[in-house]
């Protein structure tokens, strides 16, 4: 079928994404590297000069660095644990059978189309608010002292707030994998007098290993890379409580206006974001091969 | 499934999961009841039932003028989606229907470019932008968002083609239809539905990108991820005003979004689960 001419036509179809991906690929990192070599300040832009590993220097003897390497660690494995078991969860229970299932399914999925500030914002003064918050109100109600939640866990909050924005995403996905789920095997299964829990593990799980294994690399993918929330909630604070790596190179390239000092930070974040995806991609490879 | 469930059973599991549902729904809840309060009703302590007033919309629109980051969001969601589809369709094409070894490396390689982190390239592209004269302008944004949709977009028109059977081209081919034929008579046809939910997601997917949305804009483009965040340092108490500005901006994708399940998982799955 695929005869030299449907080749060369098929290469000029491809070559507008090819070479468009490439440019966004290459120039903009080719130009962080530079950077990363360089005393650049925005404030200053006449006095650039060669730094050597000044910058990287600077970046990684910064405690700020390692405790936003921390946060973002703490921030990705917290949401990936509360989003998948809580969306394992939420799916068995939406896959019961239960009364008006295609509105519970729409009521359950609605936070992940909420945009990043939106939703940050509604949790921050409506919900988690320590005078005026649901929250607040609740354990005034019950006779409680009000947690002042962005001061008091301010990671915790920024966690919970990109959960709530996960969730959906998380019971969305396995839903469809559960739903997937040959019913006789289940029968089959339950003659044999295999219990709920049984099931469950010998079954329901191993079906569900895939659909599980996207979930955690594409939230992944997004999760290291979470700003708004924590602009417009803590703004990383207090001190550098939530600041997580995406937030501090934002911090340092754009607040400090010092250039390479955020491209070395940036540089250091590719290396991370690749090591963590070689992981990913090697431990999802052979799942999604299957 | 037709297994046998008691009604009990049945009532105890559906109020299960409508109780799990209305929590998760809540917050979205409560800032559109917040809307129709008064600011003092909105920090008077909790209350499900608003005085119904529209003051706080026509408030945010006169105030903080809210049609004009409303176009912007449109603009950049749509302009956007459609430049990365007219990018994307060519090279979807090519490789679901004439692939070669490399084809899987390539899409690979494609999706690989969406794990850079977007802050590594701020600085870069920050610096480009503002050379260029395209810091808060429409046009630099729409560009960028397609750019960072791009990958997206070429492997979900890349699963849904997949899926068209290739007999139906060799049958085509066999009537003595030339390429072009093949494409507009027959794939065209087949492959709208695709086009349509690719359309849709990454619609959605724009609208609500919150990165580079707010770096490079500032009044001019700015959409309303970026209106919303000037929001987070207000004067005085806002709540209610905060929630109309909240309840418009996502109201409509909302919407879209409830019709789009089915393509969201396909979509942000690259295909792997269905």
């Amino acid at each position: 079928m695929a005869t030299q001419n449907t080749k060369t036509l098929a290469r000029v179809m491809m070559a507008p994404s090819v070479i468009l991906l490439l440019i966004w690929m290459i120039v903009p990192l080719a130009m962080t590297l530079y950077y990363s070599f360089q005393n650049y300040n925005l404030l200053t832009p006449m006095n650039v000069s060669f730094a050597g590993f000044f910058n990287y220097q600077y970046f990684y003897t910064d405690p700020a660095f390692f405790q936003s390497i921390w946060n973002t660690l703490v921030l990705v494995l917290g949401v990936l644990a509360i989003t998948v078991i809580g969306g394992i969860a939420i799916a068995l229970l939406i896959d019961q059978p239960i009364f008006g299932q295609g509105i519970v399914r729409i009521l359950v999925i609605s936070p992940f189309f909420v945009m990043p500030p939106v939703a940050a914002l509604i949790w921050k003064n409506m919900i988690m608010h320590p005078g005026y918050g649901v929250l607040a109100d609740l354990a005034q109600f019950f006779g409680a002292q009000p947690i002042d939640w962005f001061a008091q866990y301010p990671l915790l909050s920024v966690i919970i707030i990109v959960a709530w924005q996960w969730l959906p995403f998380a019971t969305l996905i396995l839903l469809t994998a559960l739903q997937s789920l040959d019913g006789e095997q289940k029968e089959a299964a339950e003659m044999d007098g295999a219990n709920a829990v049984q099931r469950f593990i010998h079954l329901t799980l191993p079906h569900l290993s895939r659909a599980i294994t996207v979930v955690i690399l594409i939230q992944t993918i997004f999760l290291l890379g979470v700003y708004a929330e924590i602009l417009v909630t803590t703004n990383g604070g207090p001190g550098y409580a939530s600041t997580n790596l995406t937030f501090l190179i934002y911090r340092t390239a754009r607040l400090g206006y010092d250039v390479g000092g955020g491209a070395a930070g940036g540089i250091i974040a590719v290396v991370l974001a690749n090591i963590v995806a070689f992981f990913l991609m090697r431990a999802v490879g052979k799942n999604l091969d299957k | 499934m037709a297994r046998k469930v008691t009604t009990g059973a049945r009532i105890g599991w559906t109020i299960a999961a409508w109780v799990v549902a209305l929590l998760i729904f809540f917050p979205i809840l409560y800032a559109l009841i917040t809307s129709f309060k008064t600011e003092q009703e909105a920090i008077a302590g909790f209350s499900l039932i608003p005085s119904g007033t529209f003051e706080n919309y026509i408030t945010v629109e006169e105030q903080r003028d809210y049609f004009t980051p409303f176009m912007n969001s449109v603009i950049l969601s749509v302009g956007s989606t459609i430049l990365a589809l007219i990018v994307a369709l060519p090279a979807a094409w090519a490789m679901a229907f004439a692939p070669t070894k490399r084809t899987k490396d390539i899409l690979m390689w494609m999706l690989s470019t969406k794990m850079m982190p977007s802050v590594a390239v701020l600085l870069p592209i920050f610096i480009i932008f503002r050379n260029l004269g395209l810091l808060d302008t429409r046009i630099g944004l729409t560009v960028m968002l397609m750019l960072i949709n791009l990958p997206i977009v070429v492997w979900m028109l890349y699963t849904y083609f997949r899926e068209i059977p290739g007999e139906i081209l060799e049958a085509a081919r066999m009537d003595g239809a030339g390429i072009w034929q093949e494409i507009v008579y027959v794939l065209a046809p087949m492959g709208v539905p695709g086009i349509a939910s690719t359309l849709l997601l990454n619609v959605i997917l724009a609208w609500n990108e919150a990165f580079w949305t707010i770096q490079l804009t500032t009044t001019n483009a700015a959409p309303l991820t970026a209106f919303i965040a000037s929001f987070s340092s207000p004067q005085g108490l806002f709540w209610a005003k905060l929630s109309a500005a909240s309840t418009m901006a996502i109201a409509p994708i909302l919407i879209l979004g409830w019709f789009s399940q089915k393509q969201l998982v396909r979509g942000l799955t690259f295909g792997a689960v269905k």
